[in-house]
């Protein structure tokens, strides 16, 4: 399995969202989009990943771009994930069916966990960049979403 | 477009702090105050024979007082004294607030109303915002982080890696 390549139309998915609405592809047209695939809400890496790219957000507002998070955990969980890291980036749960997402974006660990990964698409619903860490313990800095925008 | 595209982290200058054996083997040290892992890595290198240089990696989404803490040891670095401020913060990484930077400052003989007056300058916060977007489009993403000899070293160093360090 490898992460969705750009050039490559994002697949069809359904992500549940804190207010328990399902989010899908058509939700992402119009605008530019960087999804975050994080393995667990909580680990020591991805509190890192998240308050880094928090402090850079109006900084990819300004260029247009929207964050998103996501991971298999239950919405509950990323919810209380992002109360606890002040983060305004909006979380999207791929619990159920769980991993699906992720499958479809070529993110899916064995495990049953997404891998660290990055998926900028643009307004048209097409893969712009993609990148996919060497390990989930990798964590890519914000230089490389601003490269990837510049793509 | 952004100014945090990729690039080389910037070479050392005069105005990098740095100590240590100037023969040495050279580890820059992307920290912050605030981190309990980078009191740790601290410790680590303070007895190891490396040229260290410490450069700001303060985020203030992660902690309200990183950034703070940061322009505190610049503002003692003004006065020559940003070493014994930088082991000062270190040494007791539970004591953050406003006085406990006044005591510190007592302790080290600073001007306080000087250390008052600049820790709040404009020019001191964008020197740590300086070295933490530097940092950040060098690809530093987390804290500690070493720079030796071009590559990355995130995490905590333990005693093999320091060894390898000091050759």
């Amino acid at each position: 399995m490898s992460v969705i390549a750009a050039g490559a139309p994002v697949p069809e998915f359904s992500l549940g969202t804190e207010d328990g609405e399902t989010f899908t592809r058509d939700d992402l047209l119009g605008k530019t989009s960087v999804l975050v695939f994080y393995p667990f809400a909580f680990s020591p890496v991805c509190n890192d990943q998240l308050t880094l790219y928090e402090e850079v957000l109006d900084e990819f507002s300004a260029l247009g771009a929207t964050l998103y998070a996501i991971s298999t955990d239950a919405s509950w969980s990323q919810a209380a994930f992002k109360e606890k890291l002040g983060s305004s980036v909006r979380q999207l749960s791929d619990f159920e069916p769980k991993g699906a997402t992720a499958r479809a974006f070529g993110v899916l660990d064995e495990g049953g966990f997404s891998q660290r990964a990055l998926v900028i698409v643009d307004p048209e619903g097409v893969v712009k960049w993609s990148y996919l860490a060497p390990s989930s313990g990798d964590l890519p800095g914000v230089n490389l979403i601003f490269d990837g925008l510049d793509s | 477009m952004s100014d945090l595209r990729s690039a080389p982290a910037p070479a050392l200058t005069d105005e990098d702090h740095v100590r240590g054996d100037p023969a040495a083997p050279l580890v820059i040290f992307y920290g912050d105050y605030t981190c309990p892992r980078c009191a740790l890595t601290h410790a680590r290198l303070s007895g190891a024979p490396l040229r260290v240089a410490f450069r700001h990696f303060a985020i203030a989404a992660k902690h309200p007082r990183a950034v703070p803490l940061a322009c505190a040891a610049e503002a003692a670095a003004r006065q020559g004294r940003f070493w014994e401020f930088h082991d000062a913060l270190f040494a007791d990484p539970g004591r953050t607030d406003d006085p406990h930077l006044w005591a510190r400052a007592t302790a080290l003989g600073l001007d306080l109303d000087r250390f008052e007056r600049e820790r709040r300058e404009q020019e001191v916060a964008a020197r740590v915002s300086q070295h933490t977007r530097a940092g950040m489009r060098a690809g530093i993403a987390q804290t500690p982080t070493l720079l030796h000899d071009g590559k990355m070293l995130p995490g905590i160093p333990d005693a093999e890696l320091i060894a390898r360090l000091t050759g």
